[in-house]
């Protein structure tokens, strides 16, 4: 495959056109406020824009079309959630938050606990959660790049792409970003809504093509998932775990079942006491018992007509012939297997999981998972600090619910025309399976009209650039915030010059920009929505709970903030880890998984506990430290809930500086 | 706090404070003085605020966690082919995104109604004040 003139081509002009921005907003950004919080000068447009911009990651851009091809219906949770939690953002967070005037996350914690260890352990949990997020960025890049360049190494996108925005967010800052990631949004947003357009006028619309017997299908390869599990709800995703667990039935070992063996008829009983005979053959390996197994019976040979049946052929056979007697293969422990008729099977095998309970499961602790974490996004909330008032940041969020709520109706129709038009995605997996559909879907108009399917294809790789570049950039300037604001202008030199604060920005940019990276080199082999996933997990359990209550709940104290965000956010990110890595083979734990479906669930899906059970420390540590509650806490709470125009935050500063 | 920029209060009453002031009836008049320093006025404060956000939050959890048991207690229903989408997808896909507008259009309108009605509510206060308080 040759590198294609018009993907090449829009895929230039986005990254050039990131340059020349950068640059040209650089002269324009002087002071410190302008690098940090674009001088909260920015309007409620531009700022909406740009929210938007940021908040469209490659995880959005190109993993949700891949995830509905792959799963289906349970993949839409994905695009509503992370609308959906922008709507908890502002419902509980964003005033509150803006109204107290902090630059970053790591400002707040100190600032409502006046506790400086609270801020280094918020500053840790800031860069913690970034270069989680920052990493499935830096894969996207890596691949996209791959795509458009056969052959290229995978290593080369994620330098591009990580020198480009670092050198932006080192020349601009905030300020230089807002105007690229505004401009970001619209191309994304055009990129996936034209080819989509066009796309349903030639094949069909989003319902036609959903429906079953839509026109032009083509016919789906083994490794897809059947219609009435793609199309309904509880489908592949959320019934993963316990599908895996009843596809190996559990036996209860009682002494009964070995009586049982008598029941059994002679030639399999003969078979079956084999087995039970060499248990060290049978530690080697179930193929190698079954052929000892069938070599007693003679009527081998004549059934399949050759002298040497294939392993498989063997097996078909002793499986058939045992279905034919009613008997049963059971493994009773790791190196017993017994033979017994299937009505005691029945009486002795576990109850199957129950997959859909299982899976209604799922699907609330995801949901949780993604409407809390995106409340709990770092990045994100930076964001309400560049508006220049309360009434603005809310203005801000309205358009941006507008605006990221068009943009997700389209990456599942992606999903959907992708399962009928372009099925042989699914013979591959991750990013040369369905996760490219976004890319290489359009191409297919080539057939119909020459050229125009490389042009739209061109735009959706444009489109996956700004995605990426837009978030990483996003990312860079809250870990640099975090980096320069709180670690150089807070604790290491609190008497810096504005001058040397914004030196230190564009240090700290360089920094955090080299080690994403060489984070990003490393994350080939993983997935996508794995290290997503980890994010949200982490966010939802440690700054959704701390931000909640810090600014509805006077009681909190420093200590249960600090207890709640560590356990819930450690604990979560081991539960994930736990089972990412079974999926990985850097655990053997696929048994105990297949043995207990629910805690698969709960340690993939770790929200639905670890979320109440951080709230719950926090309001326990909190009520055990009851002195150590500010002192003047009514004063921070007014600050957090007065209405601007009452000038508390002014009186408030004041008071502050007088009272230090 | 050498960088921290806060808007300055425009032409605004800076409020009295009024820390020490005696508001001891808890159905105030409607003409007396309103201290925001007190506990009475905080509480009321965020009580207000958070009635709001948790009516808000509350319609749409109905519908974001409703759905999974429509799925789950009726299939068949949600099954049901319109515009060839299942129910389910339809809602789900399509319909949710406008239901999120429509909450935070009227969070927004309500809180900055709710606020701009503090706002006017301390300063007609102050104004009632008799003046020679000390100010701050």
């Amino acid at each position: 495959m040759t590198v294609d003139p018009w993907i090449l081509a829009f895929s230039f002009l986005t990254v050039a056109a990131t340059i020349f921005m950068g640059f040209w907003t650089a002269r324009r950004s002087r002071t410190a406020s302008d690098f940090f919080v674009a001088g909260r000068s920015v309007s409620v447009g531009w700022n909406a824009s740009a929210i938007s911009g940021e908040y469209l990651s490659a995880a959005s851009f190109m993993g949700i079309a891949g995830m509905v091809m792959k799963n289906g219906y349970d993949a839409l949770w994905y695009p509503v959630c992370y609308a959906c939690g922008y709507l908890f953002l502002l419902l509980f967070i964003a005033g509150p938050l803006r109204r107290f005037g902090a630059y970053t996350i790591p400002d707040f914690a100190e600032g409502r606990y006046d506790s400086p260890v609270f801020r280094k352990i918020a500053v840790i949990f800031v860069l913690f959660i970034g270069f989680f997020y920052t990493m499935p960025q830096m894969k996207g890049a890596g691949t996209t790049l791959a795509y458009i360049f056969p052959g290229l190494d995978y290593r080369w996108g994620v330098i591009l792409v990580g020198a480009v925005i670092t050198l932006n967010v080192s020349l601009g800052g905030m300020k230089g970003i807002t105007l690229v990631q505004a401009c970001q949004y619209w191309a994304k947003m055009f990129a996936i809504a034209v080819p989509v357009f066009v796309l349903m006028s030639v094949y069909g619309s989003y319902g036609t093509q959903l429906s079953p017997n839509a026109p032009g299908r083509k016919p789906l390869p083994p490794t897809a998932p059947a219609d009435a599990a793609w199309g309904s709800p509880f489908g592949p995703l959320t019934t993963k775990a316990a599908k895996a667990a009843n596809a190996t039935p559990r036996w209860h070992p009682t002494p009964e079942l070995r009586e049982g063996l008598s029941e059994v008829p002679t030639p399999t009983r003969t078979a079956a006491r084999l087995m039970l005979a060499t248990p060290e053959a049978l530690a080697k390996s179930r193929a190698a018992l079954l052929v000892r197994a069938m070599l007693e019976d003679t009527a081998t040979t004549t059934v399949t007509g050759t002298n040497t049946p294939t392993m498989a052929e063997r097996e078909a056979i002793l499986d058939k012939g045992l279905a034919e007697e009613g008997i049963l293969l059971v493994p009773a422990g790791p190196k017993e297997i017994w033979a017994v008729t299937t009505a005691q099977a029945a009486r002795f095998q576990y109850p199957k999981a129950n997959a859909r309970a299982l899976s209604l499961v799922y699907t609330y602790s995801l949901i949780i998972a993604l409407v809390c974490g995106t409340a709990g996004l770092p990045h994100i909330l930076v964001r309400f600090y560049t508006n220049p008032d309360g009434v603005a940041a809310k203005r801000t969020t309205m358009w941006v619910m507008i605006l990221i709520g068009i943009f997700y109706v389209f990456p599942p129709v992606f999903g959907v025309l992708g399962r009928n038009l372009l099925p042989e995605l699914y013979s591959a997996i991750g990013a040369t399976g369905t996760d490219k559909v976004v890319l290489e879907l359009p191409s297919l108009l080539n057939q119909k009209v020459p050229g125009l399917g490389s042009i739209l294809s061109g735009i959706t790789c444009a489109g996956a650039f700004a995605a990426f570049m837009s978030t990483f950039s996003g990312l860079l300037v809250s870990m640099t915030g975090a980096l320069a604001h709180d670690v150089y202008g807070r604790m290491l030199r609190p008497q810096a010059t504005p001058a040397q604060r914004m030196f230190a920005f564009k240090i700290a940019a360089v920094i955090i920009g080299v080690v994403a990276i060489l984070l990003g080199m490393c994350v080939e082999k993983l997935d996508i929505n794995f290290m997503v996933g980890q994010a949200f997990a982490i966010a939802a359990a440690s700054y959704f709970p701390l931000l909640f209550l810090s600014a509805w709940w006077r009681g909190m104290t420093v200590a249960g903030a600090a207890t709640g965000m560590l356990v819930g956010g450690l604990l979560a990110l081991a539960g994930v880890s736990l089972t990412s890595f079974t999926d990985l083979k850097l655990l053997p734990l696929d048994s105990f998984w297949a043995a207990n479906p629910l805690a698969r669930i709960l340690c993939e899906q770790p929200a639905i506990w670890a979320v109440p059970l951080a709230i719950s420390l926090m309001i326990l540590v909190s009520k055990l430290t009851a002195h150590a509650v500010p002192k003047d806490v009514r004063m921070k709470m007014l600050v957090l809930h007065a209405p601007e125009k009452l000038g508390l935050k002014q009186e408030y500063i004041q008071e502050h500086q007088a009272g230090h | 706090m050498g960088a921290q920029v806060a808007a300055p209060p425009q032409g605004v009453l800076l409020p009295s404070p009024g820390r020490l002031a005696k508001n001891g009836a808890v159905h105030k008049p409607v003409n007396s003085t309103i201290d925001i320093h007190s506990e009475e006025f905080l509480r009321q404060l965020m009580r207000r605020q958070l009635r709001l956000s948790v009516g808000c939050a509350a319609t749409f959890l109905v519908a974001l966690l409703g759905l999974p048991l429509a799925n789950y207690f009726a299939p068949d229903l949600m099954a049901t082919r319109v515009f060839g989408f299942t129910m389910s997808w339809l809602i789900l896909g399509v319909l949710f995104f406008p239901l999120v507008w429509v909450i935070a259009w009227v969070f927004i309108r309500r809180s900055i109604a709710l606020e701009e009605a503090e706002a006017a509510e301390v300063a007609r206060s102050a104004a009632a004040t008799p003046a020679g308080q000390p100010l701050h």
